[in-house]
């Protein structure tokens, strides 16, 4: 293993010192338990959004917390859920009175974490509810696994929310407008080369030389299929299809009902894409994917998003949701409309995603 | 011989060491089909409780057992963190007050510990997971204590079934977690989280045969 570090268990502490050093206009850091949030958090009377995962996805989540985007974000070890208290910290640190919005991705630990640590702030008194991104189609089936994997829609969802919240959308309306980014989002991966996880020390899966992994998830997941490398023009008509052209997708999430006080299943749809569709293109590095390469794919899924009659309307081109120093890169399509591209060029303040202040 | 709190101490700081030693072997089984982390996570949680420990001491067992579950839960992580800290704190829940256990106690511990990674995990048995070691386990004992066997005896048909269990996690194809997505490539492994829980029962069995 051959990474700029001190020692492997000090990764995660470090980073966060380092930011806190670097952003202190934009955000804290709050250690034991561990989490990033907002400088001027709380904001009084907004909604206040978290989220939260394992480390080694950066600059998601804690990059994306500032004016804008995130009141909070939780990052675990390092591609390892946080704890319910660091949610719980945070989310009472940051509720503004207005209630607490956590935008978690669909992986068993996250949910049970973040379950329980909503269970626990509501009966400290404060609102929280969930919603859950599940965008990576490499997944078809959401019968015998846990489902959709949470990836690239994830930065997409945060962003947008994290704007609604500053022009005053209340809890319930946020929470829909999260779960209408979700189901309007679809991605997909691929990697050239597995990661190493600091406290592991190998790889979490290995690759021939040759060979490229379809499909892969944030964390070195198996994806589609495993094959020989081909060019970029045709990784990314892969990806590109298999996102435009996927059917209706059904799930049953667990969500939390206020007027009933309890967890209730929710089944949701995602309509399929169709010609005529404005749609946000997300070209993600997987980390260790040199940004010269990035335009070479964004400009292949231009061409094949106009082929299907897909109109670009929005962009965003770079490493946002890594998978530590993996090279490979992930697409993101989501429908857009008038509200979702207001929210999307509303004015954002964070390390890692800056425009408009 | 009544289970006392010295006995749930001197479990919880074996059973510290136990998943100590077989950090290795549960982390290279969630190699093959997880993230590679079960058994530093396992034994992070673990050291964890005996930081707790001092605390409760002179308390009741369910709040030994509470507390040993709020410590998983705040210092593991992942999936594994819930889980476990959920079993430990319902099992908890189960024998509040008790200062002394009797097998039937301990049933009711382990019953609801298997009832609340059930619902914290919103999975059933032979999904290959941690409840396919304690599903048989606490039925082999409930059985037991149900045709006379004493504490012993029915521990000791509960470690078997739960190694039963574990081993019947081989062929099965992983429904939830990280496992799941891959599908049929997961048969053929052991799952981690059915091995630690394996591990933990037949601890217990291997203290009440000492204490014969």
């Amino acid at each position: 293993m051959k990474k700029l570090i001190n020692k492997p268990e000090d990764v995660v502490r470090e980073e966060l010192e380092g930011m806190a050093l670097a952003f202190p206009d934009m955000i804290k850091v709050h250690f034991d338990p561990n989490f990033v949030y907002r400088a001027d958090a709380p904001v009084k009377g907004k909604v206040a959004v978290i989220s939260g995962g394992g480390s080694g996805h950066e600059p998601m989540h804690g990059g994306f917390v500032g004016v804008g985007m995130l009141d909070a974000a939780c990052p675990g070890q390092v591609f390892t859920s946080p704890t319910p208290d660091q949610m719980l910290e945070a989310t009472k640190m940051v509720d503004g009175g207005a209630g607490v919005l956590h935008i978690v991705k669909n992986y068993s630990g996250d949910i049970m974490n973040f379950e329980m640590a909503a269970d626990m702030a509501r009966s400290e008194g404060i609102r929280v509810l969930s919603v859950i991104i599940d965008d990576d189609v490499a997944v078809k089936d959401s019968l015998y696994t846990q489902g959709r994997r949470g990836v690239g829609t994830t930065v997409l969802a945060e962003k947008i929310c994290g704007a609604a919240a500053e022009k005053g959308y209340d809890l319930k309306k946020l929470a829909d407008l999260c779960r209408k980014v979700n189901i309007n989002g679809r991605s997909m991966g691929m990697a050239l080369t597995p990661c190493t996880v600091p406290m592991a020390g190998k790889p979490t899966f290995t690759l021939g030389e040759d060979e490229m992994e379809i499909g892969i998830g944030i964390h070195g997941e198996p994806g589609r299929e495993r094959m020989k490398l081909k060019t970029a023009d045709e990784i990314t008509e892969m990806l590109a299809l298999s996102i435009i052209e996927d059917p209706p997708y059904r799930r049953t999430m667990r969500e939390w009902d206020e007027a009933k006080e309890e967890w209730v299943d929710v089944t949701l749809e995602d309509p399929p894409f169709k010609a005529g569709d404005q749609v946000l293109a997300f070209v993600n590095s997987m980390g260790g994917t040199p940004v010269i390469e990035l335009p070479i794919v964004y400009r292949k899924l231009h061409q094949v998003c106009e082929k299907k009659g897909l109109k670009i309307v929005r962009n965003l081109i770079g490493p946002y949701i890594t998978s530590l120093e993996m090279q490979g890169c992930s697409i993101t399509l989501l429908k857009m409309d008038d509200e979702l591209i207001k929210l999307w060029d509303a004015p954002v303040k964070t390390p890692g995603l800056r425009w408009g202040m | 011989m009544p289970i006392t709190t010295d006995d749930v101490i001197e479990f919880l700081h074996r059973a510290a060491d136990m998943l100590h030693e077989n950090k290795e072997y549960l982390t290279e089984l969630d190699s093959a089909i997880g993230d590679a982390d079960h058994g530093i996570n396992m034994d992070r949680g673990f050291q964890t409780i005996l930081k707790k420990l001092p605390t409760v001491e002179d308390k009741d067992a369910g709040t030994i057992l509470k507390t040993s579950g709020m410590a998983l839960v705040s210092s593991v992580g992942g999936a594994g963190g819930p889980l476990y800290g959920t079993a430990f704190m319902q099992a908890g829940m189960a024998v509040a007050g008790k200062y002394e256990l009797t097998a039937e106690d301990l049933l009711a511990a382990l019953d609801a510990a298997l009832k609340g990674v059930m619902m914290r995990g919103k999975s059933k048995p032979g999904e290959k997971t941690m409840i396919d070691a304690i599903d048989p386990a606490v039925t082999a004992m409930r059985e037991a204590l149900e045709k006379g066997a004493t504490t012993l005896q029915a521990l000791e048909q509960a470690t078997i079934a739960a190694e039963q269990g574990m081993k019947n996690t081989i062929p099965m194809i992983a429904m939830k977690g990280r496992a799941s997505y891959l599908g049929e490539r997961s048969i053929g492994h052991q799952d981690p989280g059915a091995t630690s829980s394996y591990l933990l029962i037949r601890l217990m069995t291997e203290m009440a045969r000492e204490k014969q």
